[in-house]
């Protein structure tokens, strides 16, 4: 199969031109690649705000900013980059270009809506940027009542719409792929012949579907209460701020997994393809997807540890946090039993691939830490708990999301990216995340609150070194942006599967035509089955 | 006529099988919807029961049972609309979607009658709020917050529901329902009574409860 990209051959992206044919397509891939372009603009937002808090920490007495500032400061980094970035990053980026393509489709089942959920997001977005820019929110990313329905003076409703906007968005992808998979799987694509990031994918959208509502509700009552005074939440009305905290969490815990398992089902794609085998124990890896999608449900309590409920409700949800991790653990074991004997190759990719192994399980360790009620009370609210999502949240979901970009760039643009400066990128994205994320849990172990600018003298190094890792992060995130532009242009011309890779979205040109197959598919053999691809050319060592 | 099968479909039961399971998955996401304020309902009805249940009480259960009787009937009207649509009978269509507008029209015109005596008898939560029979005027007040929360939710919905079923009156005159293409008509059909529905969870929760508890 001998699909290089002559120039004339119709694919997705020269099948019509102009501004209108992208901002009205129904295309998946399109509407994909416009998500890709929008949350690479809040991710750039959102390190700006990190920039800033990293200077300011620089010294122990402040002095950059005012308290005022820095707490905005920190509510708006972690807005911009949960609700904008991270939750539709993987989701709507690749999965909306490779979840249809995986089981054989022409596109998702609602098209209309695929491309109405990129707008909530824009408007959404929009909302939350216009808060910023007239003065900014403080409240934190959680929004604790009644601190943000009664004492706030900041942009507080905007910022809460914008995220309850966005919201639907991320409910409708959900639909849209749970329906897809259930309905539009090509003649032979079974459950179990599907791709790990397909249920990786479906497990995501049961969450979305499931959890954000009730995110959606939380924000109308909080509207209510900041509005009309109403009294839900704060406790001179009457109301309990707890409650708030559990309708919150109730939310905010499982989507933390609507940020790591796409990731996760990258990191599978990755590990099987990279390693040409398939992937030891795909049922259940498949299961544990939906398992932690399942168990997620029931433990947001250990977001509440010192918040005054009850002690039996805090053991109950120690005890559960640790349920979860074991699903979490299975992939870990089985992707590394997967590289056993396996012909390994280090492409970039492949590079994520391991460091996203790594620090996601030094992000799932110190979740037990802090899911263990004793320890919690200590670390709780400190930089330790800081550096344990960072490193779920940057060193596991963003490398997995790199990871992807580099994996199925060639897919998207027909264009390989210069392999030399991807690997050293990686390695400068690996080196700086540790240098600024490593030092955090020392300071937090020591004892330094989050979300405070001062502190004593003595955590000084360690906040240098932070700030120093987070320069390095930064210079490793820079130079993907500049060779990807750069390999639009200049770079190889991709095969339609330079990495011998096994998935269905290999098995077609590379850009994809419109309906991404000249022909459906039909499917006769398991994911990952390498005799498929035997001849095709493996390109890169 | 021109195809109603859109290009990433294979075939109409395909296409019509999505869409219905597009529109329960929805739905599941609006029980998750309303499902935080029930549970906020729930909280505070237990921690303030005394002052929930006189307040409760001042609810009048004979305009709440008429209109659930309302809504009833519409659910069944709008049965009869997608059988109809099913048999592809035009204008029984039309008449059944037309009764289930009215009846809709109805509740609308009940809750509005009902939210304005609130007013008037200063039931509505803010500063001239008052209650007889309970201590604790902050207690009563949460609980007309969160019936005003939730049955403006609920009436909200109404609405998107009464404009969705004009919409459908529009298409249905145009001829554009057959016996063969119906989805749209049937999946209305989901959202109406499941508006329904959430109604006839909140008459017993806000109006029934309690009543018999002393004052
Ligand atoms: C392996 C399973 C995990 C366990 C047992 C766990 C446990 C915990 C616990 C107990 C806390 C609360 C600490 C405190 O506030 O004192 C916490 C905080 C947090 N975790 Fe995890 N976690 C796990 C995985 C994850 C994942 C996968 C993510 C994200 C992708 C994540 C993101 C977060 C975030 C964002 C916070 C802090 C929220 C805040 O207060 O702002 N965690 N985790
Ligand atoms: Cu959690």
């Amino acid at each position: 199969m001998i699909t290089a990209a002559v120039p004339e051959r119709e694919d997705y992206l020269n099948v019509s031109h102009g501004l209108k044919s992208w901002l009205l397509t129904k295309d998946h891939k399109r509407i994909g690649l416009l998500y890709l372009a929008t949350i690479t603009l809040f991710f750039f937002l959102g390190g700006v705000f990190a920039t800033v808090i990293r200077i300011e920490l620089l010294t122990p007495g402040g002095g950059l900013v005012s308290s005022e500032t820095y707490n905005k400061l920190f509510t708006m980094h972690g807005v911009t980059m949960i609700f904008f970035f991270l939750l539709p990053s993987i989701p709507a980026v690749f999965g909306n270009f490779f979840l249809p393509m995986m089981i054989g489709a022409r596109d998702l089942a609602f098209p209309r809506i695929n491309l109405l959920s990129w707008y909530l997001l824009v408007v959404g977005g929009l909302f939350a940027l216009f808060a910023m820019l007239a003065g900014g929110v403080d409240t934190g990313w959680t929004f604790y009542t009644p601190y943000s329905t009664t004492y706030s003076n900041t942009w507080v409703i905007a910022t809460a719409l914008g995220i309850f906007v966005a919201g639907f968005s991320s409910i409708l992808t959900g639909l849209n792929f749970i329906v897809t998979i259930h309905r539009m799987r090509a003649p032979g694509m079974t459950w179990f012949r599907m791709p790990l990031f397909v249920w990786a994918h479906y497990a995501t959208a049961l969450i979305q579907v499931l959890g954000t509502p009730v995110l959606a509700v939380t924000i109308v009552l909080v509207f209510c209460e900041r509005v009309f005074h109403i009294g839900i939440f704060d406790p001179a009305l009457g109301g309990d701020p707890v409650l708030f905290q559990h309708l919150f969490w109730f939310y905010s815990h499982p989507a933390v997994y609507i940020m790591i398992l796409p990731a996760m089902g990258v990191v599978s794609e990755l590990v099987s393809t990279f390693s040409r085998k398939a992937i030891f124990g795909y049922r259940i890896v498949a299961f544990s997807s939906v398992a932690i999608a399942v168990l997620g449900f029931l433990v947001w309590g250990h977001h509440m540890f010192v918040s005054g409920q009850s002690l039996f409700a805090g053991m109950a949800f120690s005890f559960l946090s640790y349920f979860v991790a074991i699903p979490s653990a299975i992939k870990v074991f089985n992707w590394t039993a997967t590289l056993y004997k396996g012909s390994i190759s280090y492409a970039t990719p492949m590079l994520y691939a391991f460091g996203f192994i790594g620090l996601f399980t030094m992000g799932g360790l110190t979740g037990l830490f802090v899911a263990a009620l004793g320890i919690d009370v200590h670390v709780t609210d400190t930089y330790f708990v800081v550096a344990h999502f960072h490193y779920i949240m940057v060193g596991g979901a963003i490398m997995g999301y790199m990871g992807g970009l580099h994996y199925w760039w060639p897919k998207m643009t027909g264009r390989m990216y210069p392999e030399g400066w991807a690997k050293l990128s990686a390695l400068v994205i690996f080196l700086g995340f540790n240098l600024t994320f490593f030092p955090q849990f020392i300071l937090g172990y020591l004892g330094m609150p989050r979300r405070y600018h001062t502190y004593p003298a003595e955590f000084q190094i360690l906040h240098v070194l932070s700030t120093a890792g987070a320069s390095v992060l930064a210079v490793g995130y820079a130079i993907p942006m500049i060779y990807f532009a750069w390999s639009l242009r200049y770079g190889k011309v991709a095969g339609a599967n330079p990495w011998g890779a096994t998935g269905l979205e290999w098995k077609t040109a590379s850009p994809p035509p419109l309906h991404n197959f000249d022909k459906i598919p039909v499917v006769t053999h398991d994911a990952y089955d390498y005799s498929t691809v035997v001849g095709e050319a493996v390109e890169v060592g | 006529m021109a195809s109603t099968l859109q290009e990433q479909f294979d075939t109409e039961a395909q296409q019509k099988d999505a869409s219905t399971l597009g529109m329960w998955i929805f739905l599941i996401t609006e029980v998750m919807f309303f499902g935080g304020m029930f549970t906020a309902y729930t909280v505070y009805r237990r921690a303030y029961s005394d002052a929930f249940a006189v307040a409760s009480s001042s609810l009048n259960v004979t305009i709440g049972a008429i209109n659930t009787a309302v809504l009833l009937v519409s659910s069944f009207t709008m049965v009869m609309a997608v059988r109809a649509a099913q048999l592809g009978q035009r204008r029984t269509l039309i008449l059944f979607l037309v009764a289930t507008l009215i009846f809709g029209g109805i509740f609308l015109g009940v809750k509005a009658y009902e939210w304005n005596e609130k007013f008037e008898q200063h039931h509505v939560p803010g500063p001239s709020f008052h209650l007889e029979g309970v201590p604790q005027q902050s207690h009563a007040q949460l609980f007309f917050s969160l019936y005003f929360a939730m049955t403006g939710l609920h009436a909200l919905h109404m609405v998107i529901g009464v404009g969705i079923i004009s919409w459908l009156i529009w298409l249905a005159r145009q001829g554009r329902f057959t016996a063969e293409y119906n989805t749209p008509v049937d999946i209305a059909g989901l959202y109406w009574h499941f508006v329904d529905i959430i109604w006839i969870f909140l008459f017993p929760l806000l109006y029934l409860i309690d009543r018999h508890l002393p004052k």
